[in-house]
């Protein structure tokens, strides 16, 4: 019990400027072993600049970042021993284009984790299974759709073992009859236990998944609580207003999933 | 003289010789030119200001000069301040070093096509950016550059007879000795060019079974 309640991830006071916009404004929080946590909010809020300094991918100004009580900013230690730890998945999937399935899943593996080539072949091999893209393994990103494409992405990102996953987006590039197919595979996962935070723009995914949903605009974290809490009865107007113009735009959809 | 007789006797021999130095030049000088090229386009794109720097000059000298003028320079300029190549070395290292220049162009090109999405999504993965470089970007960017790169080789292939002008006796260089002994240009020229033009096809050819192997759906 003590054990599913550590904190995975710490996120304290990131502030982060480009030229003169202040894009993160002392955003904190913290993710629990086997939490989901939703981040929603309009765009330009600093949702996906909040995901990429949690692993260094760019360097917040101010702030720090724990993972399992180590210190990844300011630390001597490599920055790439962190990285392996905290999965990402992306909007535009990002699989390598020289790679076919397989291999995207099992670079990772054997380039940066120094895992045999047999070993690591196996692992990819169960990995596609787990995405349900075990018969696409040997196509290459161009021959794949854009769900098959994500799901390899997360197929990629999970190989690693992740001690959490931070989804950027994961369905914002996708066309509204594949999204299913990818959201599927994230609800599997956080029902499966893994820790994750997920940046969307779907509000039937947080609804039925999320442990908490974080709702940002201009770089601040405005209002945070349980999904009913935020949807029902949030604390600022302006959670209100967003949601309610969201659920006009995916309406009956989201409602359904 | 029967023209058959002097093609068959008098020429063949001492062209051929001279074809199988100009192999040898090849040999040396497309690779390492191609190495060189990568090494400066990698120096270009991924290097610190200096290093940056550095490569970019590099290239709009070696680019920004004639071949022939930076021959010279190797063979009979460097001398003075002690450092000495044989014609063969000399003309290799002119080779390398200006094919490199123009496949850095190339590769440089084509490194800064690949999104910026791949160098993330490695690094993401706990790659480091010298890991993430080797094994997803220079694979793809390679494949890109190869048609310009080709291109490349198949002037090297033929701008090889500027050798003769640093007293490397290749191909051409055999061929103007021939030619002037008997004061025969045509027959002699032709023939040059006909073996010129077998050994681009053989390049060209070869080239495009690589390109062709290489190919990846979605990439290029």
């Amino acid at each position: 019990m003590q054990e599913d309640k550590a904190i995975v991830l710490r996120v304290e006071d990131i502030y982060k400027k480009y030229g003169n916009v202040e894009v993160l404004k002392g955003v904190s929080f913290e993710i629990k072993r086997g939490e989901t946590k939703v981040i929603i909010g309009p765009s330009g809020s600093g949702k996906s600049t909040l995901l990429r300094c949690i692993n260094q991918l760019t360097i917040p100004d101010k702030g720090r970042i724990w993972l399992e009580n180590e210190e990844v900013t300011h630390t001597r230690k490599n920055i790439n021993q962190f990285r392996q730890k905290i999965g990402m998945v992306f909007q535009d999937f990002n699989l390598f284009d020289h790679l076919n399935a397989l291999r995207n899943v099992e670079i990772g593996l054997i380039k940066v984790k120094g895992m045999g080539k047999d070993n690591a072949r196996q692992k990819a091999i169960e990995g596609l299974k787990q995405v349900g893209l075990e018969e696409q393994a040997y196509l290459y990103p161009a021959q794949l759709s854009g769900g098959q494409k994500q799901r390899v992405s997360i197929a990629r990102t999970l190989a690693m073992d992740p001690s959490v996953i931070l989804f950027d987006e994961p369905t914002s590039a996708l066309d509204p009859e594949l999204i299913g197919e990818v959201l599927e595979v994230i609800k599997k996962l956080a029902l499966n236990g893994m820790t994750m935070t997920v940046v969307t723009h779907e509000m039937g995914f947080a609804r039925s998944v999320a442990n908490e949903v974080i709702f940002m605009e201009n770089g601040k974290i405005i209002d945070q609580g349980s999904p009913h809490k935020l949807f029902t009865n949030p604390k600022h107007e302006r959670t209100r207003k967003f949601l309610y113009k969201i659920t006009e735009l995916y309406g009956r959809s989201a409602e359904k999933k | 003289m029967n023209a058959i007789y002097f093609i068959k006797d008098i020429v063949l021999p001492p062209l051929l010789e001279g074809t199988w130095v100009t192999i040898k030049l090849l040999v040396f000088s497309i690779p390492l030119g191609l190495l060189l090229g990568i090494l400066i386009a990698g120096g270009r794109v991924y290097g610190n200001k200096i290093i940056s720097f550095l490569c970019a000059s590099f290239t709009v000298f070696f680019r920004g000069t004639p071949l022939l003028v930076q021959l010279f320079i190797i063979y009979y300029g460097l001398p003075s301040i002690g450092i000495y190549f044989s014609p063969f070395a000399a003309a290799v290292v002119g080779f390398v070093l200006c094919s490199g220049a123009y496949h850095s162009e190339y590769i440089r090109g084509a490194i800064q096509s690949i999104k910026s999405g791949q160098m993330m999504a490695a690094q993401a993965l706990g790659m480091s950016k010298f890991k993430a470089i080797i094994y997803i970007i220079f694979p793809q960017a390679l494949r890109r550059a190869l048609p310009g790169c080709s291109n490349e080789i198949v002037y090297l292939v033929k701008y090889s007879s500027l050798a003769f002008m640093v007293t490397c006796i290749e191909l051409t260089g055999a061929g103007k000795i021939i030619a002037t002994r008997y004061f025969r240009y045509t027959e002699v020229f032709l023939v040059i060019g006909t073996i010129y033009l077998t050994m681009v096809s053989l390049v060209s050819k070869f080239l495009a079974i690589m390109e062709k192997k290489l190919k990846i759906p979605g990439l290029g």
